[in-house]
């Protein structure tokens, strides 16, 4: 994927129904545990998944919790 | 686990089998030593989060000594610890206890991390920084259609957003200003920010169509 890919991306978001911020931390720790599980967490959370190719700063919460749940 | 029957303590539910969970319920929930040593304990798992998270991010804040960086850990994990023993209700029970605990550290870690990044730092108010695609000539990598695409894109966020719409976009996408950072200076919330942000996408793509760019590779792609 070019540069000009990832900003075409980042301005134009995911395009597809999504949580929002509140949502997305209020349901992260169900998402994560199911990830962790091997679980169908996308189909668990509908709407988690496009929101974080979306939010950069919710990405980065969701990539550390999982990394610390699953260590 | 979250997969498993949930079964109510109180006004707490808890994942039925998850032994851990529900000794870290009955233990908070309780009185005496018992609810001081869980606290405790609690206070110690929330700072090995903040730790964890200040650790990740660190680099964005090269100019920060290791006690520095521990005084924002410790911060957070206060922080968190308030919060989880006020809503210590809220827990559904359908993730470990400890998963739900960990994110209240990382989110008050992270948002710490970054808030402390960009302090003193003004954020650029450019909203007519336009077109996205340089002047100079294309971009090596962009081949024709892309640039199409972004001059597109350039005349619909001149034409079709509202300014506030066109400065929470240049703001979180071109200057990439963290999103929480961004809505403590406008005095709003990250979640009303977001919305914004995800309506002007929306618009944006509702334009490109408009413009008969309908785009294949919209989306989200896993």
């Amino acid at each position: 994927m070019t540069d000009a890919d990832v900003l075409v991306r980042r301005l134009l978001g995911p395009g597809e129904p999504e949580v929002g911020c509140d949502e997305c931390f209020f349901e992260l720790d169900r998402y994560v545990d199911l990830r962790i599980a091997g679980a169908d967490a996308d189909a668990a959370v509908p709407g988690m998944r496009a929101h974080l190719d979306g939010c950069p700063a919710c990405a980065e919460e969701h990539e550390s919790l999982l990394a610390l749940a699953a260590g | 686990m979250s997969a498993g029957p949930v079964v109510s303590v109180g006004r707490v539910s808890v994942p039925a089998g998850d032994a851990e969970t529900q000794e870290w319920l009955d233990a908070l929930t309780g009185t005496g030593a018992r609810r001081d040593e869980a606290v405790s304990r609690l206070h110690g798992l929330l700072l090995r989060a903040a730790r964890f998270e200040v650790n990740r991010r660190k680099r964005v804040l090269p100019h920060l000594r290791g006690a520095e960086l521990d005084d924002i850990a410790v911060q957070s994990a206060d922080d968190a610890l308030v919060s989880i023993l006020a809503r210590l209700s809220d827990f559904r029970g359908e993730s470990r206890f400890t998963t739900w605990a960990y994110k209240f550290a990382i989110f008050e870690a992270a948002v710490a991390l970054r808030r402390r990044a960009w302090q003193g730092r003004e954020i650029p108010i450019e909203p007519e920084r336009w077109p996205l695609v340089p002047s100079g000539g294309p971009s090596p990598e962009a081949g024709t259609e892309q640039r199409e695409l972004l001059a597109a894109i350039s005349d619909g966020v001149r034409e079709a957003l509202t300014p506030h719409q066109r400065r929470v976009l240049v703001s979180v996408v071109l200057d990439d200003v963290p999103i929480d950072v961004l809505a403590e200076r406008l005095g709003t919330t990250r979640g009303a920010l977001y919305k914004t942000l995800h309506d002007a996408r929306a618009r944006l793509r509702a334009d490109l169509e408009e413009r008969g760019l309908a785009r294949e590779h919209e989306g989200s792609k896993p």
